[in-house]
């Protein structure tokens, strides 16, 4: 009981010390990009309907009402990165980039980027496009270079009692609940899909470490 | 005719425009792009980094990430659960930190997805795993993951929309 109490005490000092903290996957976590173009909500990386293949899920500008969801757009200024490390040090040895351009998503990569860390250009020559799938339409897939790509908005996948675990953290409650309430029902994100066969990526010890990275051209 | 009408200052200002305009092609300097964002594992930045660091946090290469912030992480996770010891991993804080504070995501190219089924333990994350489980059953669950039952699960336990087995897997949106 007393180290109950105790916990519960620091994790309402901790609710203080970060202030308004926000706990979700990565929605609206950082104060600079928050409701931009920019803002990652979730990275999925996963093996696909084909074992050959692997599925890099990049959703964006998340929190999104059905009622907001036809207007949203991707950013033509904006370059989604999936970085992937194939050697396990925690530097990218592969990108696989897409870019948004009057209507379409283009995919470059995967390439050895030509340089690494913050910075980064579009490398080489488009590998696949697909055109973005409007609000309330059929999935349109593109197909290129041996990859599988979708661009559009879906149905945020993500799932937690948010509201609940900021109650706890701020002391106003102690226990999540059963059943718990998923703050992220009915809204959408906009997802990048891209699927590709794992011998193109060269893990090594059928590793790898990905990341997710949203750029702004400068 | 119209040519001659304009100003010698117009002339020379055009002249500069096409000038620079001339000196930009022959640069060919590619257009660069900067992080803005960066996410690997769910809820990391989130819970883990303080509200001044966020935006510092997100900009920081993988590689880097241990040297600046591990300490910082693992000050958070005792503040979290002062009781905490090991997790069901087995992990002690100096080690679950210095797994959580490099954030990527491990996934393998052998093994079936799963952020964490209790046999396989980072293979990737699909869709469906509920990772918010995992990720508190370990802040809070002790060595044998049943530690502070009120806070290892937010009986969340699925997405209000199946998923698809086919590409490209995710939901229609609402």
């Amino acid at each position: 009981m007393k180290k109950k109490k105790m916990l519960l005490a620091s994790l309402a000092i901790a609710g203080i010390t970060v202030g308004g903290l926000v706990f979700a996957a990565d929605h609206i976590d950082s104060p600079t990009v928050t409701g931009q173009s920019t803002d990652i909500t979730d990275l999925y990386v996963f093996r696909a309907q084909d074992p050959n293949n692997l599925v890099f899920v990049a959703n964006t500008q998340g929190l999104m009402a059905p009622s907001a969801t036809g207007a949203a757009m991707f950013d033509a200024n904006t370059l989604i990165e999936f970085n992937i490390d194939n050697n396990n040090d925690n530097v990218e040895d592969l990108v696989i980039q897409g870019i948004y351009n009057n209507g379409k998503m283009k995919i470059y990569g995967p390439v050895k980027p030509s340089e690494t860390g913050g910075r980064s250009k579009i490398e080489g020559a488009a590998t696949a496009e697909v055109a973005v799938t409007p609000y309330g339409s059929d999935v349109i897939i593109g197909t290129g270079g041996g990859l599988k790509v979708f661009a559009g908005p879906r149905d945020d996948p993500f799932f937690f009692d948010l509201n609940q675990f900021k109650k706890i953290i701020g002391g106003m409650a102690t226990s999540f609940n059963n059943p718990g309430t998923d703050a992220f029902a009915g809204t959408n994100v906009l997802s990048l899909v891209v699927e590709i066969p794992k011998s193109m990526l060269n893990a090594s010890n059928g590793k790898l470490n990905v990341w997710l990275e949203t750029k702004k051209k400068i | 005719m119209k040519l001659f009408s304009i100003s010698s200052p117009m002339l020379l200002l055009a002249g500069i425009v096409m000038l620079s305009a001339c000196k930009k092609d022959k640069d060919n300097t590619p257009t660069y792009y900067q992080t803005q964002d960066q996410m690997a594992r769910p809820a990391i930045n989130t819970v883990f980094v303080s509200a001044a660091d966020k935006d510092l946090f997100n900009t920081t290469v993988p590689s880097t990430m241990n040297a600046a912030f591990a300490s910082k992480f693992k000050a958070r996770l005792l503040a979290l659960n002062p009781g905490y010891t090991t997790n069901l991993l087995g992990l002690t804080a100096d080690q679950f930190t210095n797994v959580l504070v490099t954030d990527v995501l491990n996934a393998s190219t052998t093994a079936p997805t799963s952020f964490y089924d209790g046999t396989n333990v980072l293979t990737g994350r699909a869709l469906a795993d509920d990772v918010i489980d995992v990720e508190l059953t370990l802040i809070f669950g002790g060595p044998n993951g049943t530690a502070n039952p009120g806070l290892t699960s937010d009986h969340v336990n699925g997405n209000d929309k199946a998923f698809s087995e086919s590409f490209p897997y995710l939901a229609t949106p609402h």
